[in-house]
């Protein structure tokens, strides 16, 4: 039964990501815009222009290049860069694991955060705690990453030093892009987290915990928390690519050596062809971990993968 | 209900700054050599950038700049996402078999990465700025219109009105669209603060506006390089970007409780006691 179910999840998976492709394909290929000529500048010669859209492949009618790109693909062959003349799929393996590191320490930050505030706010509900952690919930999505980071390194980097500007050294230099990138996760992940958490501090479980004598904290950790766990792990995979692309700002921002900082270089520097493989990469590791999700959903809820009513 | 005058005040000064900016006496271009990074004094409140133009008067600018592109991004998306969705859920058939596919596809990317190498590969500029972030948002209010229609194209008044041979355009704008209004207006007005943020962000990244033109996210930019010695560069626009966000925001919950749209989040299994 799981099997089929996983089979079916990654079939379905694998035909999104390969729509995904055609997508990012087709609408780097035609918006407005002549790639050879942003490349060379107006001023290039004909002949030139020519011979580098003759390298590119770009004299192909749009289908036969389509072919030629999906053939590729197929081989895990993503191009070469212009700019730097070296093999993308290099590129991106060089860059990933800052990514990964990053995004991992985001994610972790941003539950460490949103748990505690999520359930004092359901606990003391009504009070001045619940308004005060809805309140930085209501700011932490409300202030965009290219300012959060900025004014980190300001606080954090600046006036009290304590950590490095921007880079990739030790683990100090983590933090600041780790907390910049984490907040909007946070700040979701808390407001969801105290509604879950209302709803199931009313079911008869609870009650029935409390009368054999719980204490109070046994109640909501062990018989709470657990029953939110579901809702949870569904919005993170959902953010999880919010927070893929929050990290194309956040590298920025801090010259942190990942995927996302590749993507702006590439834009900067006119590699198409770094531009298209990286959106593909990020756009199929986001359709990944949505994969994922649904598998851990599955694993913790039996429910789900026999199609029960809940 | 203090922060939703609050709130309120903020988007009527943000659109009255918006509107009115052109013909204000501004001059966010002006160069004045001698005040280089000067910080904030009694004569200039928020002080001057890097080429020594007034920062107040690139704020003015800038908040015209978010105002408009918010405004036309969220109004083309909200259009033709919502006729999409209503057409495909009401047609039914290989059409909206063919928009559900779409729609997959657009969902399976994060979207201000898309936005990010469109506009990226069409060039900075304001209207490549739209075209970017439109391509992006009509998808969540199509899927919200198909959803919302398919729920509403079985009850008994669109029958009725099938029955007595109401045409499908007209059940579609008169049956139809004034019950699935209120959750898209909802959407929309949490679409506004995410269009200004993805405004602000491509700007940001150097892909939005053109220099000298201002946008809050340029100024940012700009600002960032001069962090030690000119604070005020980042922080006044970045207040100004938070100012309007959080107030959209407030607004946009104060909005789906008074029309009573169900949140996605809460809501979902709520039980008989």
């Amino acid at each position: 039964m799981f099997v089929r179910f996983l089979i079916a999840r990654i079939l379905a998976a694998f035909a999104v990501v390969l729509g995904v492709v055609c997508l990012v394909f087709f609408l780097l290929h035609l918006v407005p815009g002549d790639p050879v000529e942003v490349m060379l500048g107006e001023s290039a010669r004909p002949a030139d222009k020519l011979a580098l859209e003759r390298a590119l492949g770009l004299d192909q009618p749009l289908h036969v290049q389509l072919g030629r790109y999906l053939t590729s693909l197929s081989r895990f062959d993503l191009g070469t860069s212009l700019y730097s003349k070296r093999p993308i799929r290099d590129l991106l393996l060089e860059r990933l694991p800052a990514t990964v590191e990053l995004g991992v320490t985001a994610l972790v930050a941003a539950l460490l955060l949103a748990v505690p505030l999520g359930i004092l706010a359901a606990v003391k509900k009504g009070t001045a705690w619940d308004a005060g952690a809805m309140g930085i919930a209501l700011f932490g999505v409300s202030i965009p990453n290219f300012w959060m980071g900025p004014m980190l390194i300001l606080v954090g980097a600046l006036w009290l030093g304590w950590f490095p500007v921007s880079g990739r050294e030790g683990v100090t230099s983590l933090v600041l892009p780790a907390l910049t990138l984490g907040t909007a996760l946070a700040a979701i992940l808390s407001r969801m987290i105290r509604s879950a958490m209302l709803e199931v501090m009313n079911e008869d479980f609870m009650r029935t915990a409390r009368g054999k004598g719980l204490a109070e904290r046994t109640v909501i950790l062990r018989h709470g928390l657990r029953n939110v766990l579901l809702p949870v792990i569904t919005l993170v995979g959902l953010q999880l690519g919010a927070l893929l692309s929050g990290a194309v700002i956040t590298e920025t921002v801090f010259s942190w050596p990942g995927i996302g900082s590749l993507v702006v270089e590439a834009i900067h520097r006119r590699d198409y062809p770094v531009v298209q493989a990286t959106v593909l990469c990020i756009s199929a590791s986001y359709v990944m971990l949505n994969v994922l999700t649904d598998l851990a959903y599955a694993w913790i809820d039996p429910r789900v993968r026999t199609g029960a009513q809940p | 209900m203090m922060h939703i005058r609050i709130s309120l005040g903020v988007i009527l000064l943000w659109a009255l700054v918006a509107l009115l900016a052109p013909v204000l006496p501004l001059s966010p271009n002006t160069i004045d050599l001698p005040q280089i990074l000067v910080s904030g004094n009694p004569d200039e409140w928020l002080g001057y950038d890097d080429l020594g133009r007034p920062v107040f008067d690139r704020l003015l600018t800038g908040a015209r700049t978010s105002f408009l592109v918010a405004v036309a991004v969220v109004g083309i998306s909200l259009i033709v996402g919502s006729l999409l969705g209503t057409v495909g859920a009401y047609a039914g058939g290989w059409l909206d078999l063919v928009l559900v596919r779409v729609m997959d596809v657009f969902l399976a990317f994060p979207g201000i990465l898309l936005a990010i190498a469109l506009a990226g590969v069409m060039g900075p500029g304001i209207d490549n700025v739209v075209i970017a972030l439109s391509v992006v948002s009509w998808v969540g209010y199509a899927r919200l219109a198909r959803a919302q229609v398919l729920s509403m194209k079985e009850r008994d008044h669109v029958h009725a009105a099938v029955a007595i041979g109401a045409a499908p355009l007209h059940i579609v704008a008169r049956h139809l669209l004034p019950l699935i209004s209120a959750p898209l207006i909802v959407e929309a007005s949490f679409g506004l603060a995410s269009v200004v943020i993805g405004e602000a962000g491509l700007s940001f990244l150097g892909l939005g506006v053109q220099p000298p033109a201002a946008s809050w996210g340029s100024m940012i930019r700009d600002g960032a390089r001069y962090m030690l010695v000119a604070p005020h560069m980042v922080i006044a626009p970045g207040l100004a970007l938070m100012a309007v966000v959080l107030s959209v925001n407030v607004l946009g919950d104060r909005l789906r409780d008074w029309l009573d749209v169900k949140s996605p989040v809460k809501g979902e299994g709520e039980k008989t006691p």
